[in-house]
């Protein structure tokens, strides 16, 4: 559903949609049932000129039941979406996928500054690549991600991958994302964080093998120099 | 026992001598301990805050549909005066209207008369509650006009934003905001202590506990709540300030403190917050559907308790804005659990409106749209608060417009509807005179119609991945496109602005030249429609104080002529 408005463009992308959809089928359900109860009564009771209410005081069992057993129910949805809730809860953020490769993203007032390992793979090495509102990434590979803030609070989200973390000053925040469709996409900073906070505009480019390759080449060795 | 707390609170404060000997011309108004006056200028200055935060939003919604336009009354908006005005947009229509309006100007004026008291039970509490929340009125709207604007970190405050001038740009403002908002809590501690006591032990003679109508309760339990809640926030409020002013470290973490410490504190108050203005309205909801349906509430009790588990529960979830805060990813499955069970009360509470129709004899004039149309709008907002209640969700929807959408869809209801609902249902009381139907109708179709229009296009752009306090989205290659949802939203926001003119209109025609209203003229059962409208100081001759011989909703009993039966009727 999600994905009509939004590319799916992550591994985990379609998990958090679906529990968006079950969430939306369960709510909607008892929202168009309270809704419809509501509207019929309000029409079925309306006033007629010289009549008169019933006397009901709510402890009436037969009626009583009309109450409960939906009650009940509510609470047997509850569960159904909290264990859905969990799974992909845990999935995303409780656990780490092992990493193809990690890099670094650190906020700062008003931009996002990426730092790429490399040829070598390893970060704090003199051949990281270090660009600024640009992200480039390769298709279907599992990335790390250390998220840091020199200043404020800011939060790293790519809307197309589902994907949302707030930056903390003081903390590494690890987390991790696996791009599945090639393209250009939008970075966004979600945490308000200054009167730049609506420039906070950075791209994310994933790209095959091939052009990642002779991106980190081109540019390892202009870092080299 | 009650009789004896009645007897002694008249010999305390004399109302008769403090009439005739008080201070006359305006000191009548600034010193008055009258609960209704007090009550009034509650109302007056929430309003007047009400049209202040609606200016607001007109100024960041024209920036936000039309980028870079002159906006007409305001000018250009800088990206400075843009947070500004989305951060004291927000604090404003929680601190400054729907607090005042619900709880104090609601609470000042029907606990007394609904429990049948001569006022509250200490007046001069009352007087000096109204005076702090005037102080820290003047103090919000004089921070937006200093110099560096008025503060721009969000309502929430997150630091180091709000606790580092280096970072926020306003030094002077955010100080004047934290101390504004300080003020106001205190306000509100003192005039809860005021309405806690007085329902514990001023009621008239014969009032049980369960003869209380739910309003009054609906108001103490949130001021519980309140206290209960906001003493951490006042403490983290101090710790900012130091950290502000004096240099201190509490949230800094260069220096060895947390800003997650501060999102424990804010949203250990500002989760129960939700509670303390939704149960006053809900009280005056289910208020007016049991008037007009002409029905005995369906399960008063499990309403109180409903109330009162909402609000236990409601200690237990602060976590869920605080996901992806960085806090420990385990603890998010703790607070989806303890957020998705507070469904289960809330639930309750909306069926338990929706039974009271059933049955009916249902009389669909302006109060009664009101309180119908908040049961339809509010419900909306509950199952909305699904979504992001279910950590995984939340993922994508955390600060986005699905966000924003989903708490204007309860606190629109709460703030707007509930008070437009208490308003014209009690203003024969206020005023004695009647409201012009015809126009309130008028009023209300010309703003809940565009309400919905404003924000059901919020959800989509939520569901698009907008986030939230972006002055100009044109920024983001994905967003750009949906800018005709974002026009739709500002021009509905422009024509409910419009219709509120109505009712002003309305307020002032009624009160001049309105049919008189009467004692009751809607024919309800609580103490408050027993006496004058509106009611003399003292609220009833001090030899015929009301007595009480039954429940406030006793509507249609059978075998009765009459389809109510005023509580202080004797059988």
């Amino acid at each position: 559903m999600l994905e009509r408005l939004v590319q799916q463009a992550s591994s985990y992308a379609a998990d958090i949609d679906g529990l968006i959809l079950l969430v939306l089928v369960l709510v909607g359900f008892w929202f168009l049932l309270a809704e419809g109860m509501f509207f019929w009564l309000i029409w079925k009771f309306r006033e007629r000129p010289g009549g008169r209410s019933e006397y009901i005081t709510g402890k009436e069992k037969h009626l009583k039941r009309w109450i409960s057993i939906p009650h009940a129910l509510v609470l047997v949805c509850d569960v159904f979406i909290i264990i859905a809730s969990v799974r992909v809860w845990y999935d995303v953020k409780q656990h780490l996928p092992q990493a193809d490769e990690t890099i670094r993203v650190t906020g700062q007032q008003w931009a996002w500054v990426f730092t790429h390992p490399g040829p070598d793979g390893d970060l704090d090495t003199p051949d990281d690549i270090q660009t600024v509102d640009d992200l480039y990434v390769e298709v279907d590979k599992t990335y790390h991600f250390q998220l840091e803030s020199r200043d404020v609070l800011h939060s790293f989200s790519v809307p197309v991958f589902r994907l949302k973390q707030d930056a903390v000053p003081g903390r590494r925040i690890t987390g991790w994302f696996r791009p599945t469709v090639t393209g250009t996409f939008d970075i966004q900073c979600a945490e308000i964080c200054g009167i730049g906070h609506g420039v906070m505009a950075g791209r994310i480019h994933v790209q095959d093998a091939g052009t990642m390759a002779q991106w980190v080449t081109a540019n390892s060795s202009t870092a080299a120099q | 026992m009650a009789q004896a707390a009645t007897e002694i609170h008249h010999e305390a404060h004399g109302h008769d001598a403090h009439a005739h000997h008080g201070p006359q011309g305006i000191l009548k108004y600034i010193w008055s301990t009258d609960h209704k006056m007090i009550a009034m200028q509650y109302l007056f200055t929430g309003m007047f805050m009400g049209i202040v935060g609606g200016f607001m939003a007109y100024v960041f919604r024209m920036q936000l549909a039309f980028p870079g336009v002159s906006v007409p009354l305001f000018g250009v908006v800088s990206p400075g005066e843009y947070n500004a005005l989305v951060t004291n947009h927000g604090s404003i229509m929680i601190f400054w209207v729907a607090m005042p309006v619900l709880i104090a100007a609601f609470g000042n004026y029907l606990i007394p008369l609904m429990i049948g008291a001569d006022d509250m039970v200490f007046p001069r509490i009352n007087r000096l509650s109204f005076q702090i929340f005037l102080v820290s009125v003047l103090m919000i709207l004089a921070s937006l006009f200093v110099s560096g604007g008025g503060f721009g970190g969000a309502w929430t405050s997150y630091p180091p934003l709000s606790a580092q001038s280096q970072y926020n740009l306003t030094s002077i403002g955010a100080t004047m905001w934290l101390i504004a908002v300080a003020l106001e809590f205190v306000a509100f501690l003192l005039g809860g202590i005021n309405f806690i006591v007085t329902l514990m032990n001023a009621r008239a003679p014969g009032m049980k506990a369960y003869d209380i109508p739910v309003v009054a309760w609906m108001i103490v339990i949130a001021s519980i709540l309140f206290m209960l809640s906001v003493g951490p926030l006042i403490a983290g409020a101090i710790m900012l300030l130091f950290d502000q002013t004096i240099g201190t470290g509490f949230f800094d973490p260069a220096r060895g403190g947390d800003p997650i410490l501060w999102q424990h504190l804010f949203w250990f108050f500002g989760h129960p917050e939700v509670y303390v203005v939704l149960l006053p309205a809900v009280g005056i909801v289910i208020d007016i559907v049991a008037t007009f349906a002409r029905k005995k509430l369906f399960g008063y009790k499990i309403m109180i308790f409903t109330a009162v588990a909402t609000g236990v529960l409601s200690f237990f979830v602060w976590a869920h804005h605080q996901f992806i805060a960085g806090i420990d990813p385990r603890m998010a499955n703790i607070f989806t659990v303890t957020t998705l069970l507070i469904s289960v009360p809330i639930a309750e509470l909306l069926f338990v409106m929706i039974a009271t129709l059933y049955g009916g004899n249902i009389k669909l004039n302006t109060p009664m749209l009101w309180a119908l149309s908040f049961i339809a709008e509010f419900l909306i907002g509950g199952v909305t608060g699904i979504f992001l209640g279910a950590s995984g969700a939340d993922i994508y929807l955390h600060d986005t417009y699905f966000v924003l959408a989903h708490f204007h869809y309860t606190f629109f209801p709460i703030a707007i509807i509930g008070t437009f609902a208490g308003f014209t249902y009690w203003f024969p009381k206020m005023f004695g005179k009647m409201m012009d139907d015809r126009l309130g109708k008028i009023h209300f179709w010309g703003t809940i119609i565009p309400f919905n229009m404003i924000f059901i296009p919020l959800f989509v752009l939520g569901l698009g991945g907008q986030h939230r306090r972006i002055y100009n989205f044109q920024n983001f290659p994905e967003l750009a496109a949906m800018q005709p949802f974002r026009v739709l939203a500002t021009v509905s926001l422009i024509i409910m602005l419009l219709f509120q003119l109505v009712f002003f209109w309305n307020c002032i025609k009624s009160w001049r030249g309105g049919a008189k209203a009467g004692r009751n003229p809607w024919k309800a059962n609580t103490l408050e429609w027993t006496t004058e409208s509106p009611p003399p100081h003292g609220n009833w001759p001090r030899d015929a104080m009301p007595r009480v011989y039954r429940g406030p909703y006793e509507y249609s009993v059978p075998g009765r002529e009459d389809d109510y039966w005023p509580q202080n009727l004797p059988s």
